[in-house]
């Protein structure tokens, strides 16, 4: 049979099982009276990779809307993807658990600031809090950047900025945070390599 | 990995220690089962609990958490006094023959060059004799008595399966029967595989456990072979990726060591990290590092960085010491540090001693939390009851918390633990005002550049200068990055023999790592990353998952780390001659011409075997090493110390040297030494694990996680808890030397009280997945009860032997 997934699905939606529709010899350009279609035939197939642990498995993400520009997509369901060849389709409990984790109550949603000795949290917008940012790297950059050391060698470093950088985000945003603090002169950086 | 997780099913022998792939990678674990069930593969596990990996296994023995080195040098002592070697290979292929230089030497537990005071090593002793011809000496009898092989043998001699039962409280029929299994791999058709994870590296002594199975694994000939190797079994989806960016203090992406304080100008700074060769005839391939290096510079430093400013190399800041994450803890407990960026991390959680870190981050000025989630480390000022025991009102950290999107909501590319990096694909945009962690970098650095730019400041060369060519220079796109980590020509790459002929012309991407130059005309973020994004494209996105050879090579699908090799030290897999060890499974052989077979040849295409260029290319010896020269911290051949927290009063292998109680090379800043605890008021080993339902810190922000396992436990063996009168599902308390955690008691069969050096020693078992934020029900933090301390070379805490004393809460 000549069909890729999504029509796959499509047939399966007339209630009959993938392989029992190819043992009794259907091939999907048969008409088939649709009563009642998957949710996931209707939903955009997007691959991705589960962000847990260094298995990496395949997944597939299923979410409403077709990603046309004014479309909100909604993650509905996730599972393994069938042709990673580590995978193969299966997730553990950790990954069977993904959607949860995407809309975990606990989800940030804008920036936030609590002020020195507050006991709360503050909502502010994203200009207040990256102009604050900067402000304050700046000022200590400035302030305490050494530019050679006590032998007169050019060091080009600032001693008092640390980072711990995510192993979670791609190579992509890992490349250039790093590129970014070294172009800063940070050296106390570290990831969840060795922790 | 020196392999990748679907050829776990080409082994014959499965052997995880330090491991628990069933609970911490079961979709890999997967193929560990297709080799048992298709080529009648052994699993063997040694491991302080009988864990779900174990309870599949043909054969378990228990271990003492922290002695693994005893053990592991126990096989090694094993392998040699019966035989059991690969002896072909181990006299080609590793540095057995090697003679080492007289001034060396071992003695009561201490090398040759200890500084007690300075806690380190003068190792200019731990190296090979050199002749007149400028190459190592060898003798390829193996019997001069200073050539490796017998240094070897006699430091070995003393694990003695006596004294590993002694050591690790592994009975001695167990410890044989472990050995035997091991043993049968050294048949040249035999292959056995390594599986390790947090459970060797998390010790004071953790790379000399991993440097022990290295040594073995060249002893029974399985490194380069199909189903053979070392799988080290990563953390995060990307952890493999984000340490190849080097997101770390001493290395810059793709491994090359950062420039340091000896480090005065590039010509010196280059020629420090150009080895040469160390035999004749070998490739050596780190002597392309100045390409490797100069391609970076002009990565981020573009037309700015010139041959007259030695390519901006005094722009890369020198480091001035450690900054490791405890050493970067530790500065800022000390008040060093005023500002910290934690991205996608919850240090507060993941570090040792709770306690300490909390305090640190009391002396920050400013943290800037940039994470999907409400983290525990984003809160760790604010009161949450006894698990977060703090007042706001005296923590004047400024705390900002931007949020960011997650995996499912930017596109990219994760590098699995087999170091195939994949493409992802973004599925949907993230909550609220969420923002990709690129952008959010991007805008903090384009605000401080603009700032540099309008009213100048500290040094703003490096940051008016660094490249940002993005289309949209406020949304740098992951093609773009990963055309940038990949590199490009910047002038016509010509062939250095002929050069009328022109490789790769300017501008376009390059395709391996080949084409770099030290001259300027060639920019490459990672070198180690060339040709992910070549002229043809993407290659991470290939989805191709063909298999023709039936080892699972896959080598279209995705893109593995270095040019698409997936077997590393392929070269290996083949003898002198260059005809496979087992046709079975052929990896690689010499076809007269050149090397073909089923993967990408870790070798010169066209290196004909009787030139003798030897497999293991990234060292100068063209070896591998069984003596690892000066490159450890704590010596050349792996001796087993005690965690710092021990059950016992000394090293049994030295009883009567108190300075090889504990790792001799170790780091313990002042006050953490002084937080240690003593087996007379903590009398219990513990040690940490992970549970199949969670990841990390992380999933007990997930309903579905948190509902199958929703509460904090520890697991105690039936005759402890009998002595201690805790049954099943008492509330207990169980205290470090740094503070308590309460939690539910699972007593259980899985952990054994073990007879170790003449008393007996039980384990208590910690997970650590809770904390006081997120969906399960709060709950205090492991991490207060470890120790921070680490392993000599990389420092990672250990977390996985220390001492606590537990009772009904």
């Amino acid at each position: 049979m000549n069909m890729n997934r999504r029509q796959f699905f499509k047939v399966c939606s007339a209630g009959l099982t993938g392989s029992s529709i190819a043992v009794m010899g259907f091939s999907p350009t048969a008409a088939l009276a649709e009563v009642r279609t998957f949710k996931l035939a209707r939903a955009t197939e997007t691959r991705n990779i589960c962000p847990y642990c260094s298995v990496s498995c395949g997944v597939l993400i299923y979410s409403t809307g077709d990603k046309s520009k004014n479309s909100q997509s909604e993650i509905i369901h996730i599972e393994g993807d069938p042709d990673n060849p580590v995978n193969r389709g299966t997730l553990c409990p950790k990954g069977a658990g993904l959607r949860d984790m995407i809309q975990s109550k606990d989800r940030l949603k804008w920036p936030e600031v609590r002020e020195a000795g507050s006991s709360e949290w503050k909502r502010i917008s994203w200009n207040e809090a990256l102009d604050r940012i900067a402000k304050h790297m700046k000022a200590d950059r400035d302030a305490n950047f050494i530019a050679q050391n006590a032998d007169g060698l050019t060091v080009n470093r600032w001693p008092t900025m640390g980072a711990l950088v995510s192993s979670a985000s791609s190579n992509e945003a890992g490349y250039l945070t790093v590129k970014t603090l070294r172009g800063l002169g940070v050296t106390a950086l570290d990831t969840q390599a060795r922790i | 990995m020196t392999n990748h997780w679907v050829d776990i099913k080409n082994a014959d022998l499965i052997f995880v220690m330090g491991g628990n792939p069933a609970e911490a990678h079961p979709c890999g674990f997967k193929w560990a089962i297709e080799a048992k069930k298709n080529r009648k593969a052994k699993l063997v596990v040694v491991d302080p609990r009988f864990n779900r990996t174990a309870s599949v296994a043909d054969y378990y023995a228990p271990i003492r958490p922290g002695s693994d080195i005893a053990f592991l040098g126990g096989v090694i002592n094993y392998l040699v006094s019966h035989d059991k070697l690969q002896h072909e290979y181990v006299k080609a292929y590793t540095n057995a023959a090697f003679l080492i230089d007289e001034g060396y030497g071992f003695e009561d537990g201490i090398f040759s060059g200890y500084n007690e005071e300075k806690r380190n090593y003068d190792k200019s002793t731990w190296k090979y004799q050199m002749g007149e011809d400028g190459f190592a000496k060898v003798d390829e009898t193996l019997q001069d008595p200073r050539c490796v092989f017998q240094l070897m043998k006699a430091h070995y001699a003393r694990y003695t399966p006596e004294v590993v039962q002694q050591v690790c409280g592994t009975p001695k029929d167990a410890f044989l029967k472990v050995c035997e299994y091991i043993a049968s791999t050294a048949a040249k058709d035999k292959v056995m595989t390594s599986l390790y994870a947090l459970g060797w590296t998390e010790h004071s002594v953790g790379s000399q456990n991993i440097r022990c199975m290295a040594m073995i694994q060249l002893l029974l000939g399985n490194m380069g072979m199909a189903g053979g190797g070392i799988g080290a079994l990563r953390g995060h989806a990307n952890v493999q990726g984000i340490t190849d960016m080097c997101a770390y203090s001493q290395n810059l992406p793709g491994y090359l060591s950062a420039p340091n304080e000896t480090d005065k100008d590039r010509t010196s700074y280059l020629e420090k990290r150009t080895p040469k060769a160390l035999r004749p005839n070998q490739m050596n391939f780190p002597q392309n590092f100045p390409k490797w290096f100069t391609s970076l510079c002009k990565a981020w430093y573009g037309n700015a960085a010139t041959p007259e400013n030695g390519f901006a190399f005094d722009w890369l800041p020198k480091l001035g010491g450690p900054g490791d994450t405890l050493a970067i803890f530790h500065a800022m407990f000390e008040g060093k540090i005023n500002g910290f960026i934690c991205q996608g991390f919850n240090p507060l959680s993941s570090v040792p001693n709770k306690k300490k870190v909390g305090d640190a981050l009391a002396r920050l000025k400013w943290m800037v939390v940039i994470d999907p989630l409400a983290t525990d480390t984003s809160e760790f000022w604010k009161p949450h009851g006894e698990f977060n025991d703090v007042k706001p009102a005296e923590i004047p950290t400024e705390v900002f918390r931007l949020p960011a999107t997650l995996f499912a909501e930017n596109s990219g590319t994760f590098t699995n633990s087999g170091r195939v990096i994949q493409w992802r694909w973004k599925a949907a945009d993230g909550p609220g005002d969420a923002k990709d962690d690129t952008e959010i970098i991007a805008a903090l650095f384009l605000r401080l550049k603009a700032m540099y730019a309008k009213d100048g400041g500290a040094f703003p060369d490096p940051i008016l200068n660094l490249t940002w060519a993005y289309t949209q220079p406020a949304k740098p796109s992951p093609e773009e990055l990963l055309r940038e980590i990949n590199g490009k020509a910047l002038a016509d790459v010509v062939d250095p023999k002929d050069p009328t002929k022109v490789l790769v012309k300017a501008g376009e991407q390059l395709p391996s790592f080949a084409m770099l130059r030290d001259d300027g005309s060639t920019a490459c973020g990672n070198w180690i990353y060339c040709g992910s994004w070549s002229q043809a494209g993407n290659n991470t996105a290939r989805r191709d998952n063909s298999d023709p050879s039936g080892l699972g090579q896959t080598l279209n699908w995705g893109f593995a780390w270095p040019v698409n090799r997936r077997i590393l030290y392929n070269r290996a897999s083949a003898d002198v001659a260059g005809k496979p060890w087992d046709a079975q499974r052929t990896v690689l052989k010499w076809t007269g011409t050149a090397w073909g077979g089923n993967d990408i040849p870790d070798m010169r295409p066209n290196a004909a075997p009787e030139e003798n260029v030897m497999p293991f290319i990234m060292t100068p010896e063209g070896v591998g090493r069984l003596f690892s020269r000066e490159l450890m911290a704590e010596g050349p051949l792996p001796e087993h110390y005690e965690p710092f927290e021990s059950p016992l009063d000394n090293n049994p292998m030295h009883p009567n040297n108190p300075k090889a109680k504990s790792n001799p090379a170790a780091r313990v800043y002042k006050g953490d030494m002084e937080a240690f605890g003593t087996a007379k008021d903590f009398p219990y080993v513990a040690t940490t694990y992970r549970l199949v339902e969670h990841f990390h810190y992380w999933t007990k922000f997930s309903q579905i996680n948190a509902i199958m396992q929703p509460e904090q436990f520890v697991e105690l063996g039936e005759e402890l808890a009998k002595e201690k009168g805790i049954k099943a599902g008492d509330k207990v308390k169980i205290r470090s030397n740094r503070g308590f955690i309460k939690a539910v008691a699972v007593v259980t069969k899985r952990i054994k009280t073990l007879d170790v050096d003449g008393k007996k020693v039980h384990t208590v078992g910690i997970p650590i997945h809770y904390g006081f934020k997120g969906a399960t029900r709060p709950g205090f933090i492991t991490n207060t009860l470890t120790p921070f301390v680490g392993d000599a070379n990389t420092q990672t805490p250990e977390y996985k032997a220390f001492l606590v004393n537990i009772e009904k809460a």
